[in-house]
């Protein structure tokens, strides 16, 4: 049953694709969405029919693809990813209905999209290494496509396609090189065979396999330092392609770390796992402080994503080395927490990159400067972004709160070990989370309080109206999401706990208490969420209640105090920069912002200003120190290497004998 | 989950937490007023004073700005509405109140966020200078301060492992000489230094100035009038009241209730008011010594906090 939803997922996301490239301009847009949607909903069925009946979904042929065959299938950890990323497809396509602009209804893109959407449900089935690479691949290139569609116009987002394929397609030659290095030595390249034969592995081949796979995954999961093509090619992808992109597409680069860590080797030695974790630190806290400094709306949110993905990785990390130190029931709790913080980063981000979709398309802006007092001119889009807001906050009652509190259970709960490592890297850990959750909770406020509240800084917020209902109703599922699962996180805690066993091979019992509350089993003290949720709910109208009863006169408008100025202007608001301005003079060092005044003054005196200009930028450190420095080496290196074929013809003939000298002392 | 407690002495004491909150909060602002004044040589206004500028403000016409929204009325409802349910859950007079196995300290700290965040959210609403200025200083300090408060949390609940604060506060009931390891004091002197930044005292924030380049919680509630600003300033004295309480609920245990009993309760009950009142006095005749910190030396503060706390989690490790 699941198997015929496999391939009929496969089939329908291939006949969208084929009605993208083929049916006629009017009918595309809706026709392409239909279909992916209804690929989705199959995905979405196979995985919940996974996550229920445990029975693995099985596809394999011999013929489709060379070497090893199309193998799939689907276990139940694979299968939370697949619903995930199915939910999040689903009401993309539905966002896209209303979205237009960035030529996101041209031929190619309307094929390519449902290439990508059908890719993304079909990582986490792949079975062996030649059908992963593919998906993997066709996954990445799909994607490369979506985020150049508007490269015409905008000379930036070539620029982004750039990074993105260069820094994609190094992560992909890292998990070729791992992946192949372990079937080679495993005698098979199936997942299963892998997994069975993995223990036996000399240790240097489990060591490389699994450093190649934190490079490869880590750099599509946007982990800190190879994160630099996420904060440039998520913004610059029309919107339903970003939600896509850092809400389902993310995600599967910790699949991988966890499939070939936890799955396919079957855990290791704490070095890897305190590197994941000391990486997944790094990551937390440079995108929640970049993050905190941007002004682009979503730019900012592909930093968060970077932030969000770093605390999932801290939490893996963490797993493995309870795994390691002889911890197994903290490991899996600590695993359940990264993988509920991947379900609800997803829901949450989700909701966020399509209703920045939608403030895009209404006010033509990402610009956080420009924009202001949307939340009267577009009053639903406004609301669903600031639910957004307030789940990634990690507010309570919404669904962040959970995943964070769970982490920190199972950061506590590790604490009185006698393992000098978890000693020093957990209170460590708790302070990442800490502060990460600070900036968090900054960088949302100035998102929404600057995007939304106030006066609108320029014509564009002004005369911002409300966007089509189809894009309220993509993002307002998901909106809807982060308070349902905050309020009843049951609802999905049991699969992802199932997810978490499969993965591991774990046999434990349950190390959750569940029911209306829930915590961890043996610990005293629990989380009722939605008492919490009906307690808030009770006091609010309380409070309500009672100022109404005292005072019933209507609220009188005014005008706000000026200090005594007759002028007010909605220039003389905070923005989004001067909101980060303190922050950024605190972490300077790590920030380096540069600034540059420009004052210009009237020829007659030196004493009257004519006109002045400011300009302020923040350069992420590892492009500026990194990237830069490596992309100019390989220039030089370039520049040195063209000397060598000069043209001459004699050289070349040269050139062939040498080789073939080499080849014959080589094979002799 | 309450155990052997009878239904009707955990509602009473839940309904006396709440009040006790709400009328406390004002009166222990109007106490430390009291006693600054004093010491600065002047008689300053009755104790009560704040509660007859509540009643005075209740009645007062409800203004907002042009330009807000509706989140900007919407704000000192939720700023109330969660003190409010951080009073009714955490162990302030007996060591197993109504919902307490759920007053987890870390679900306490995200519920303290949600008023702050709610705040700086009307603050920006405003649209003005004042408004954004207040909520940036407010959010960056509340985003320092979060690391120090989480990890001297968790330095607290490693040796209850629990982070349930009814567990901690009964486990230093039955453990005395626990209040006196390293990691307490340590952990003490981290969360005093997190209480003042977040509720906004000297030397990192000054109540009672209206100098615009040193406001920063007055910055964010000018624009709130009547029924609102009573709402706002009732809100901001119940969270410092509960934070106090809270504070010497941890670390000076002793008269919390362990029984149903009346006799208890009511010991309870002039514990926890002495203990507050105490706290706020020593906060008050401190705030009086120093001055206020320049906004960008308060980060180093806040780093010292968290290192003290870090130095608490260690020391917890290495002494058990």
């Amino acid at each position: 049953m699941t198997a015929d939803l496999l391939v009929a997922t496969t089939l329908i996301g291939l006949a969208a694709a084929a009605a993208g490239a083929a049916a006629p301009e009017r009918l595309r847009t809706p026709l392409v969405s239909a279909l992916t949607a209804a690929a989705c909903g199959c995905g979405l069925a196979m995985a919940l029919g996974v996550l229920s009946s445990g029975r693995a979904a099985v596809v394999h042929t011999g013929r489709l693809l060379p070497l090893g065959g199309l193998s799939l299938a689907l276990d139940r950890f694979g299968a939370l990813f697949v619903a995930v990323s199915a939910v999040v497809a689903v009401c993309a396509m539905v966002f896209r209905l209303g979205y237009d602009g960035h030529g996101l209804s041209s031929r190619t893109a309307s094929c390519v999209l449902p290439l990508f959407v059908t890719a993304l449900l079909l990582v986490p089935a792949a079975a062996n290494v030649t059908t992963f690479l593919f998906v993997w691949e066709l996954m990445a290139v799909s994607s490369l496509l979506l985020v150049l569609v508007d490269h015409r116009r905008r000379p930036e987002v070539a620029v982004a396609g750039q990074w993105y394929a260069v820094m994609t397609q190094l992560g992909a030659a890292a998990l070729l090189a791992g992946l192949v290095l372990l079937a080679t030595h495993a005698g098979s390249q199936s997942f299963a065979a892998i997994t069975a034969r993995s223990a036996g592995l000399p240790a240097w081949v489990r060591s490389l396999a699994f450093v190649l796979a934190v490079v490869g995954f880590g750099s599509k999961a946007g982990m800190v330092p190879l994160h630099v093509w996420l904060p440039r090619a998520h913004p610059e992808a029309p919107g339903p392609v970003s939600a896509l992109m850092s809400a389902a597409m993310v995600n599967l680069g910790i699949y991988g770390i966890v499939r070939v860590g936890d799955g396919l080797l079957g855990g290791g030695p704490a070095w890897w796992w305190l590197l994941v974790m000391g990486l997944g630190a790094l990551s937390a806290l440079f995108g929640s402080l970049h993050a905190a400094t941007s002004t682009d709306l979503k730019r900012l949110l592909a930093y968060s994503t970077t932030d969000n993905m770093g605390l999932v990785l801290l939490g893996v990390g963490v797993s493995g080395l309870f795994a390691s130190t002889g911890h197994p029931s903290l490991a899996l709790v600590a695993l359940v927490a990264a993988l509920l913080h991947v379900v609800f980063h997803a829901v949450f981000k989700g909701s966020l990159f399509l209703s920045a979709g939608a403030i895009q398309q209404a006010t033509g802006t990402r610009d956080l400067d420009r924009l202001g007092g949307l939340l009267q001119r577009l009053p639903v889009t406004g609301s669903l972004f600031l639910v957004g807001a307030g789940a990634i906050a990690a507010l309570p009652p919404l669904c962040g709160f959970v995943s964070e509190w769970l982490l920190l259970q199972a950061l506590l709960h590790g604490l009185p070990s006698s393992d000098p490592w978890l000693a020093i890297v957990l209170p460590v850990g708790v302070g990442v989370l800490a502060l990460t959750g600070g900036l968090t909770a900054l960088t949302f406020v100035k998102a929404a309080g600057i995007g939304l509240l106030g006066q609108p800084r320029g014509a564009p917020a002004a005369e911002a109206s409300e966007v089509r209902p189809s894009m309220w109703v993509g993002g307002g599922v998901l909106a809807t999401l982060c308070l349902v699962l905050g309020v009843a996180p049951l609802l999905v805690l049991p699969s992802v706990l199932e997810a978490a066993r499969t993965v591991t091979g774990s046999q434990l019992p349950d190390p959750l208490v569940r029911g209306w509350q829930f915590g961890l089993l043996g610990a005293r003290g629990a989380l009722a969420p939605g008492l919490l949720a009906i307690g808030l709910l009770v006091a609010v109208v309380l409070v309500a209640g009672t100022r109404w009863a005292l005072q019933r006169a209507a609220v009188r408008r005014t005008e706000a105090w000026g200090c005594g100025r007759e002028l007010q202007t909605a220039r003389m608001q905070y923005t989004a920069t001067s909101f980060g301005e303190p922050l950024t003079r605190v972490f300077e060092d790590v920030l380096t912002p540069a600034h540059d005044l420009d004052v210009s003054h009237v020829a007659e005196s030196r004493y009257y200003v004519e006109a002045a200009t400011f300009h302020t930028s923040l350069d992420d450190a590892f492009e500026r120190h990194g990237y830069r420095h490596a992309a100019s080496g390989l220039a030089w290196w370039g520049g040195v290497a063209r000397r060598v074929p000069n043209g001459s013809v004699h050289r070349y003939l040269a050139f062939g004998l040498v080789a073939l000298v080499v080849v014959l002392v080589v094979l002799g | 989950m309450t155990g052997a407690w009878p239904v009707g002495a955990v509602a009473a004491i839940s309904v006396l937490q709440v009040l006790g909150v709400v009328v406390g909060g004002p009166l222990l602002v109007g106490l430390m007023r009291k006693v600054r004044c004093r010491l600065e040589g002047r008689v300053g206004p009755p104790v009560h004073q704040p509660l007859l500028d509540l009643r005075k403000l209740a009645r007062r016409e409800r203004t907002r700005p042009d330009q807000a929204s509706w989140i900007f009325s919407a704000v000192p409802v939720v700023l109330v509405a969660t003190t409010l349910v951080i009073a009714l859950v955490a162990p302030l007079l007996a060591t197993d109140p109504a919902f307490g196995w759920s007053a987890d300290l870390f679900a306490l700290v995200y519920l303290l966020l949600v008023g702050s965040v709610a705040l700086a959210l009307g603050a920006l609403d405003t649209g003005t200078a004042f408004g954004g200025m207040g909520a940036s200083r407010a959010m960056t300090i509340g985003a320092l301060s979060e690391p120090a408060l989480l990890v001297a949390v968790l330095a607290l609940s490693v040796p209850a492992h629990s982070s349930n604060v009814p567990t901690i506060v009964a486990r230093s009931l039955t453990h005395p000489a626990w209040l006196a390891t390293p990691q307490r004091l340590l952990s003490l002197v981290a969360f005093l230094i997190v209480i003042v930044a977040e509720s906004g005292r000297l030397p990192v924030d000054n109540p009672s100035t209206h100098l615009e380049l040193t406001m920063i919680h007055e910055a964010m509630v000018l624009e709130y009038a009547g029924a609102d600003l009573a709402l706002v300033k009732l809100g901001e004295s119940m969270r410092l009241a509960v934070l106090l309480a809270l504070f010497a609920d941890l670390f000076v245990p002793w008269g919390v209730a362990t029984g149903p009993g009346i006799g208890h309760v009511v010991v309870a009950v002039v514990a926890i008011a002495a203990k507050v009142a105490a706290l706020g006095v020593a906060l008050a005749v401190f705030e009086v010594a120093v001055a206020k910190l320049r906004l960008f030396r308060v980060p180093e503060l806040l780093a010292g906090a968290f290192v003290l706390a870090v130095l608490a989690v260690v020391s917890a490790l290495v002494v058990p």
